[in-house]
Formats: C-alpha cells, sequence, structure tokens
C-alpha cells in the first residue's frame, strides 16, 4: 500500500475546504480504503468538529513533530469507520511550530499504511498553505462561484504551476442552480473558462451540509442530500471511476416531476 | 439602476473576472499596460509609418496563458506618395 496525497486548498477563507475534507475523507472510507486526514490549519482546528470528533482528542500535530507522542497515538479513530483517522491541528501554538519537511515526514510515515492521505489547508497562501500543498501529490483547488473566490483561485492555480505541483483539479462549492437559472451567478461552464483547470466535482448549495456539521457528521452520510451525493461522485472519481456530473439543473417538485414524467418515452 | 440592471449579473462578474485575472496573472495594472502601448508605438513608429488611431494592442486570453496581441495596419510606400 501506498497512499496517495490529496491537499485541499481554496486561497480564499470559508470556501469549503474542510467540508470537502471531512466529507471525501468518510466517503472514501466508505468505500472501504484506508484514510487519514491532517488538519493543517493550526490555530484554527476544524476538521474535528465538522468531523465530530474534538471529544477524543488527547494529541495533537504539533506533539508529534516536538517527540511529546508517537505519530499513532495523534491519530484520532472515526466514530463509524475504523479506518478513518484525523490528525489534528494544534489549537494555541503558533503557526511556526510546522514545517514543509514535517509535513513531508509525517505524511512519509503513514503513506505504507493507508490508501489516502487527505490535508485541510488554512486560507491565505503564506506558510500553513504551502506546508499542506508540500507533501501533495494532487492538489484539489476548491472555490464558489462568486468573483472575490474564483481570482483567489486563480492565484493559488498560479502558485502551484509555479511550483510545479501538477495539475490541479478544481472543486466548485456552493452552487445554486436557481440563481444560474436566473442568470445572477457564474455557471461551472463560466468558472472553469476562467481558471482553465480540470474540473473533478460541482457541490450544490445544500442546507444538509450546515445540519451535518452542526451534528458532526459529514453531509455524505446523508443518502439524500445533494451535496453528499456530489461528494460521494467527487470520492468515486479520486478512486479513478469515471463518474457522470450530476444533473443539477433539472427541478424538483410538481413541475420537475412533470418535466421528467414527459420527457421519457 | 435601472430594472434590468439588477439582473443578469453572472455576465457582469464573468467580465469583470476576465479583466481582473488577466492583470492578476501578468503583474501588469491597466495603467502599466497603457504605458507600454505607448512605448511599443513610439519604438515601431521609428521605423515604420503607422497610425497611431488604427492600432489595437490588447491581453487575451488562452487557457491559463495569457498573450500580448498587436494589430498593426502598415501604411504602405505607394500610398504615401499618392497622397
Ligand atoms: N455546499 C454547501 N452548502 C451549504 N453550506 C456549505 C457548503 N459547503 C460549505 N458550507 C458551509 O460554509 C461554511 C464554510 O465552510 P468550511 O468548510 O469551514 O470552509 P473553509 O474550510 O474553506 O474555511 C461552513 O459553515 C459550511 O457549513
Ligand atoms: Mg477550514
Amino acid at each position: 500500500m501506498t497512499a496517495q496525497i490529496i491537499t485541499v486548498t481554496s486561497g480564499k477563507g470559508g470556501v469549503g475546504k474542510t467540508t470537502a475534507v471531512a466529507n471525501l475523507a468518510t466517503a472514501l472510507a466508505a468505500d472501504g480504503r484506508k484514510v487519514v486526514c491532517i488538519d493543517g490549519d493550526i490555530g484554527l482546528r476544524n476538521l474535528d468538529v465538522v468531523m465530530g470528533l474534538e471529544n477524543r482528542i488527547v494529541y495533537d500535530i504539533v506533539d508529534v513533530i516536538e517527540g511529546r507522542c508517537k505519530l499513532r497515538q495523534a491519530m484520532i479513530r472515526d466514530k463509524h469507520y475504523p479506518e478513518l483517522y484525523l490528525i489534528p491541528a494544534a489549537q494555541t501554538r503558533d503557526k511556526n511550530a510546522v514545517s514543509a519537511s514535517d509535513m513531508k515526514r509525517i505524511c512519509n510515515e503513514i503513506k505504507p499504511d493507508a490508501d489516502f492521505i487527505l490535508i485541510d489547508s488554512p486560507a491565505g497562501i503564506e506558510r500553513g498553505f504551502r506546508n499542506a500543498i508540500a507533501p501533495a501529490d494532487r492538489v484539489l483547488v476548491i472555490t464558489n462561484p462568486e468573483v472575490s473566490a474564483v481570482r483567489d483561485a486563480d492565484r493559488v492555480v498560479g502558485i502551484l504551476e509555479a511550483e510545479e505541483k501538477g495539475n490541479p483539479s478544481l472543486i466548485l462549492n456552493r452552487l445554486n442552480p436557481a440563481l444560474v437559472r436566473n442568470n445572477d451567478m457564474l455557471s461551472a461552464e463560466d468558472v472553469l473558462d476562467l481558471l482553465g483547470i480540470h474540473l473533478i466535482g460541482i457541490v450544490p448549495e445544500d442546507e444538509a451540509v450546515i445540519i451535518g456539521s452542526n451534528r458532526g457528521a459529514p453531509v455524505v452520510t446523508d443518502a439524500r442530500s445533494r451535496a453528499g451525493q456530489a461528494f460521494r461522485n467527487i470520492a468515486k472519481r479520486l478512486q479513478g471511476e469515471e463518474v457522470p456530473f450530476m444533473d443539477l439543473y433539472s427541478q424538483g417538485g410538481f413541475w420537475g416531476a412533470l418535466q421528467k414524467w414527459t420527457r421519457r418515452k | 439602476m435601472g430594472f434590468f440592471s439588477r439582473h443578469r449579473s453572472a455576465e457582469n462578474a464573468k467580465e469583470r473576472l476576465q479583466l481582473v485575472l488577466i492583470h492578476d496573472r501578468t503583474d501588469l495594472s491597466p495603467g502599466q499596460l497603457e504605458a507600454l502601448k505607448d512605448d511599443l508605438l513610439k519604438a515601431i513608429s521609428g521605423y515604420i509609418d503607422i497610425d497611431p488611431q488604427a492600432v489595437q494592442i490588447r491581453l487575451e486570453r488562452d487557457g491559463r496563458s495569457q498573450r500580448l496581441v498587436a494589430d498593426i495596419p502598415l501604411r504602405s510606400v505607394s500610398r504615401r506618395r499618392a497622397g
């Protein structure tokens, strides 16, 4: 076994990095993969609460780096999936406690025993971001269909190009199909045309994401959620499967049912 | 603001992003681009006769790369003599 290391990053904060890491990791684990997530957002630990694991934390990544515990001891096992682990960020320590070579060393140690290592990057393009991308085999850039988020994503893609980190893939998160239909939101086509990178998934705006994060249960565990389906599809694509993109524009409700019915042969 | 201007803001977003990204990627501000155009025109006019009004110089996007595209109609020598 040798794990593929995937970093999720965005430039702008609040676009869905942590949500994406929690959901992709959970979906991969549900597919039987062995997954280790690393929270790279030192000082702003969050992946633990999104995954519902905050009460289990004893050691964090800085404890590993500074030799206060073994790597194994800082790996928190998920409540539902025995082969899903989280290495939490340190909450109180200064950001300079972690370096790019620390991240590489930790990943190298995990690599033989996992299928995927998922790294949650902090916002920005400074040290924490550099640490998060340093060990990556593959980078997923996540953005929202908004001017500032797309602009920041483009900056990040430019830096990844300059660092020769391979071609990043795009997750477009919080797309609102009704707004796109009214021409009041950038469409997936618009964003792809602007950024000029490979698309790995489109996740719709979905209140189930917020409900899931309230409960500490990533939305992929909700079989009916559209966002959950979108993240499950991305997880399949990360495993090399070809999965068609969801039709986000088909309308629900009576008219949607009618349209589907009339479309049927 | 009129009724229609409140709508179709996606086009607005896309046009603004197209410009912003080009300047971000090239690290060239709109002002610097104007200065570059003036310098280019000056340099070219030192060798050939051009009509500055007809010249078009712009940054174009092609996937993730940018190019500086110049369309510079040249005045032909015979026309100049005739004129
Ligand atoms: N597809 C979505 N639909 C609705 N809310 C979302 C979606 N994705 C993320 N969110 C919400 O957006 C907020 C920011 O997400 P988060 O993953 O913390 O972003 P980041 O890690 O990039 O700062 C959270 O409150 C999260 O629940
Ligand atoms: Mg986050």
